[in-house]
């Protein structure tokens, strides 16, 4: 039984964490390509961003999350949401807003954005430096140990402080992003800007005002996405590197322009890598009493190396642009 | 004063005129209907009118102001309610979603227009929490006259509400049509069925080549023998 306790620990609760990471990030791209129709490949950098300001927040203030009884970095997410969220406004009105209103075609907005994701990259690491720093500065990490009452497990199932409270955090983002898109007069707007721009305008739908509100909720939710990424391992100022591919991936599976089909992507990416490096020696080797002699279970028996983890969701991308290329919800297709 | 009038409307896209010269005139009380050859300039007069393309010479009034070139957000504001022919629903929003947007710049009236145009579409209030692109061609018809109902406006544009359509559905239209200008909302609307949209208009204008052939009252168009030799099928 220990083995499904290890299955747990490394699949279960990994692959939720992952998913839940890149869900967030896959909802902020999609947001963007369903009202802006194109491939914001800067989002993973304002990730990083928010995480940044999270850890700049956290070194000058590290004692305020003792007095909540919460770590620092997580006191400090709601500001650094606010300002990654300024960020996003930012660099809209300062790269894409012009872009647009010469009436460009979305490939020009997309490597515009790639422009914007080496400026933000190279900005971020003249201020960080290019080490990994724990945003856990003035505390410790506290990890949860579950013990299963039954005879035959030894080893308990571990869940730490900060990835509860991503479950809480994911959670509570895709409940607010439900309410708003559909309960709030603003949301329903946005909603029908993604499904038709000329009669959204013709209905006098301020359309600008929506562009700009997209940007808040795109870069608030990168923050939270980078910071728990952050929270969970540490900060690093190449993040993005590992992000970019899997939250396209995730938007991508779920259907382009769909913040649901996003959340469900994202948890597919997050479980399959999850399952693709777990070594499944593991669970089969209780078994190996019933299997001829011959079949010798090897000691590593995964479907990648972890080093090689980042060809998953590439591998999941290219599969699903050839057999299902509008995703698991029907997306739109470029 | 009329409603709507249009004096020697030239306008097209890039430079190229489509329209050559078209004047019309509708009071507050009638249905204006325009007809006329494939490319005469139907529906791009309807266009001119909501400024969705540029007039280069003549004007537009709307009760005596002009209006030429207006945006379309500033003419919603002005009372103008305009169905494009296609794409004039939101398809992933539910029919009373839909209405509400049509309302988003007086939120306040949007129960009580609900339930008007509801009355107007009462197939639309069993389906109201259906998303609109799963309905049929007449009922997402019936969305989008509703959606542009929504701000109460003086005069209605309409980009033929029955392509497509089948017979009956037609007829279930062009009632509601009347209906609609019965209650106090003048209307214009570009249709292919001309004989049997004349028969419901107040006015009617016959365009070709972007100009002005015909135009009377309805049944004098379609008792006139010239304009059903060349313009009726006979």
């Amino acid at each position: 039984m220990n083995e499904l306790v290890f299955f747990i620990n490394n699949v279960v609760v990994a692959g939720s964490v992952t998913g839940s990471i890149y869900a967030i990030g896959a909802v902020g791209v999609t947001l963007i390509f369903s009202i802006m129709r194109f491939a914001h490949f800067a989002h993973a950098d304002m990730m990083t961003f928010g995480a940044l300001m999270v850890l700049v927040l956290t070194t000058a203030f590290p004692e305020v999350g003792g007095a909540v009884g919460l770590p620092t970095a997580v006191v400090m997410l709601p500001l650094a949401m606010a300002l990654t969220a300024l960020l996003a406004v930012g660099i809209d009105k300062g790269f894409y807003k012009p872009l647009r209103a010469h009436g460009v075609k979305p490939i020009v907005m997309v490597i515009g954005s790639l422009g914007v994701a080496l400026i933000l990259q190279g900005l971020i690491r003249l201020f960080a430096g290019t080490r990994a720093q724990s945003l856990y500065i003035a505390e410790r990490k506290e990890i949860f140990r579950l013990e299963l009452p039954f005879e035959s497990v030894t080893r308990p199932i571990i869940v730490t402080e900060p990835q509860v409270i991503l479950f809480i955090l994911t959670l509570a983002a895709v409940i607010g992003l439900h309410l708003f898109l559909n309960r709030t007069r603003t949301g329903k707007a946005m909603r029908a800007m993604s499904d038709n721009p000329d009669l959204a305008r013709a209905s006098g739908i301020n359309t600008s005002r929506i562009v700009t509100i997209t940007w808040i909720i795109a870069g608030g939710l990168a923050a939270v996405a980078g910071t728990l990424l952050s929270l969970d391992v540490a900060f690093k100022p190449d993040l993005s590197f590992f992000l970019l591919l899997p939250i396209f991936a995730a938007a991508i599976v779920g259907g382009v322009g769909h913040p649901y089909g996003a959340i469900a992507g994202g948890f597919v990416v997050g479980f399959a890598e999850t399952l693709a490096v777990f070594n499944w020696a593991v669970l089969l080797r209780p078994l190996q009493q019933h299997f001829p002699d011959w079949l010798e279970l090897p000691r590593n028996l995964a479907f990648v190396g972890t080093e090689y983890k980042i060809v998953v969701p590439f591998f999941i991308l290219v599969a699903i642009l050839v057999w299902r290329p509008t995703g698991i919800f029907k997306g739109k297709v470029i | 004063m009329a409603l709507l009038e249009a004096r020697n409307v030239h306008g097209g896209y890039g430079g190229m005129n489509i329209l050559n010269g078209v004047s019309m005139a509708i009071e507050a009380d009638e249905v204006g209907v325009i007809v006329g050859p494939n490319g005469a300039g139907k529906s791009t007069m309807l266009k001119a009118i909501f400024g969705l393309l540029a007039v280069n010479q003549g004007e537009i009034l709307l009760r005596g102001e002009p209006i030429t070139n207006l945006s379309p957000d500033r003419l919603v504001h002005r009372g103008m309610g305009f169905v494009p022919q296609e794409k004039n629903i939101f398809p992933s929003l539910t029919v009373e979603e839909n209405l509400e947007m049509g309302a988003y710049i007086h939120p306040q009236r949007f129960r009580p227009m609900l339930e008007r145009v509801y009355d107007f579409f009462p197939p639309l209030k069993d389906k109201r929490r259906q998303p609109a692109g799963e309905l049929s061609g007449g009922q997402r018809q019936m969305v989008a006259m509703g959606r542009a109902l929504m701000v109460e406006p003086s005069l209605l544009l309409l980009d033929e509400p029955t392509a497509g359509l089948s017979p009956l559905y037609m007829n279930e239209i062009f009632a509601r049509v009347q209906e609609i200008n019965a209650a106090g909302v003048g209307i214009l609307m570009v249709e292919q069925h001309a004989k049997q949209a004349l028969a419901i208009a107040d006015k009617g204008f016959v365009l070709a080549a972007g100009q002005n052939r015909f135009t009377d009252t309805g049944d004098n168009l379609l008792n006139d023998p010239e304009v059903a030799k060349s313009f009726l099928g006979g």
